[in-house]
């Protein structure tokens, strides 16, 4: 699972007002490279929410996304193969997502995330 | 790529080996699978560099050809582990990359429209009734360009109200019409193949 999907999924638990962003539970960091689109990542730029981009990329190792950015750095090649690197090229692929809220923990197995509820949560 | 190039790809994906019918699991077949993405790439743009959702899906096939076609970030949503097994092979059998989520698309929860487009073969609803209805109001809420939908033709009025009056869909228009050769899958099926009429749709969401 890459941050990018990371960085639009939401906990779904009922009830659940604040469920993003989820948390993260390390147990095994996949990297594939994947070539890079200057105009994706300029598109994308805007939807991203940075704070929790940053906060997930550091919880799978990787520590060199600015804390915070704004759209002038995508001038920056480097800041463009950072900025790719952590959203598109790291990849949870064991582990868990938290819910912020609850707690509830929804398992990573070969970067799938289960976010089946039970019955009682729905 | 051209069409037939991506409709034999994608003709080589595995299928279900033991659908179940309570999820009305039907393969899309490759002649479908290939014209639905091929639609959305070449006359609106909607495929590639974008990220595009893949709703129910499967075995993978309309994820599969949305990479194939440039899709930056596919992503396939489906509620059965089997299925997504199938799926991740299927995927690493054509060497694309595509995410998978195991979550029921009712209860998923999106941060707003960050998804572009939506591509899906939905349950037709004849098995646990409105589920066609509830894939089309999700498609909705997470996707900010287009939503491609297979829907019978027999509930085409149907379909377009809700998608406008419900759904919060600015546009809904009928694609064109196909035929879903629906094989013998299941034991109730009585005939060796049927034809249903489907309609691809494309409806646009209101921001």
């Amino acid at each position: 699972m890459r941050l990018l999907t990371h960085n639009m999924l939401s906990s779904n638990v009922k009830g659940v007002t604040n469920g993003f962003p989820l948390g993260i539970e390390v147990e095994k960091v996949v990297e594939k490279q994947v070539e890079l689109s200057a105009d994706f990542l300029i598109n994308i730029f805007s939807k991203i929410e940075w704070k929790a981009l940053v906060d997930a990329s550091r919880a799978v190792g990787y520590a060199e996304l600015p804390d915070q950015a704004d759209a002038s750095m995508l001038d920056s090649d480097e800041f463009l193969r950072k900025f790719h690197h952590a959203l598109l090229e790291l990849h949870l692929e064991e582990g868990a997502l938290l819910c912020p809220e609850t707690g509830r923990r929804f398992p990573v197995n070969k970067g799938i995330p289960n976010m089946l509820l039970h019955e009682d949560e729905v | 790529m051209k069409l037939k190039q991506l409709e034999g790809l994608v003709g080589g994906l595995q299928q279900f080996s033991n659908p179940k019918i309570e999820l009305e699991q039907y393969p899309t077949g490759p002649h479908i699978a290939s014209r639905m993405l091929y639609t959305a790439e070449n006359s609106f743009g909607d495929v590639s560099n974008k990220i595009v959702a893949d709703f129910g899906c499967g075995c993978g096939t309309l994820g599969a050809a949305a990479a194939l076609l440039g899709a930056e970030h596919v992503i396939g949503i489906d509620v059965d582990s089997q299925a997504l097994e199938l799926a991740y092979q299927n995927a690493e059998d054509l060497e694309v990359d595509i995410e998978y989520i195991q979550c029921d698309v009712k209860n998923l929860r999106w941060r707003g429209q960050s998804v572009d487009t939506v591509v899906m073969n939905p349950p037709f609803g004849t098995r646990k009734k409105g589920a066609d209805m509830d894939f089309l109001s999700m498609s909705l809420k997470i996707a900010s360009q287009a939503v491609y939908s297979l829907h019978k033709t027999s509930t085409r009025e149907h379909v377009r109200r809700a998608a406008l009056r419900d759904f919060n869909a600015s546009s809904a228009e009928v694609l064109c019409e196909l035929r879903f050769d629906v094989p013998q899958l299941y034991k109730f099926h009585k005939k060796k193949e049927v034809d249903v009429a489907v309609d691809l749709w494309r409806f646009v969401p209101k921001h």
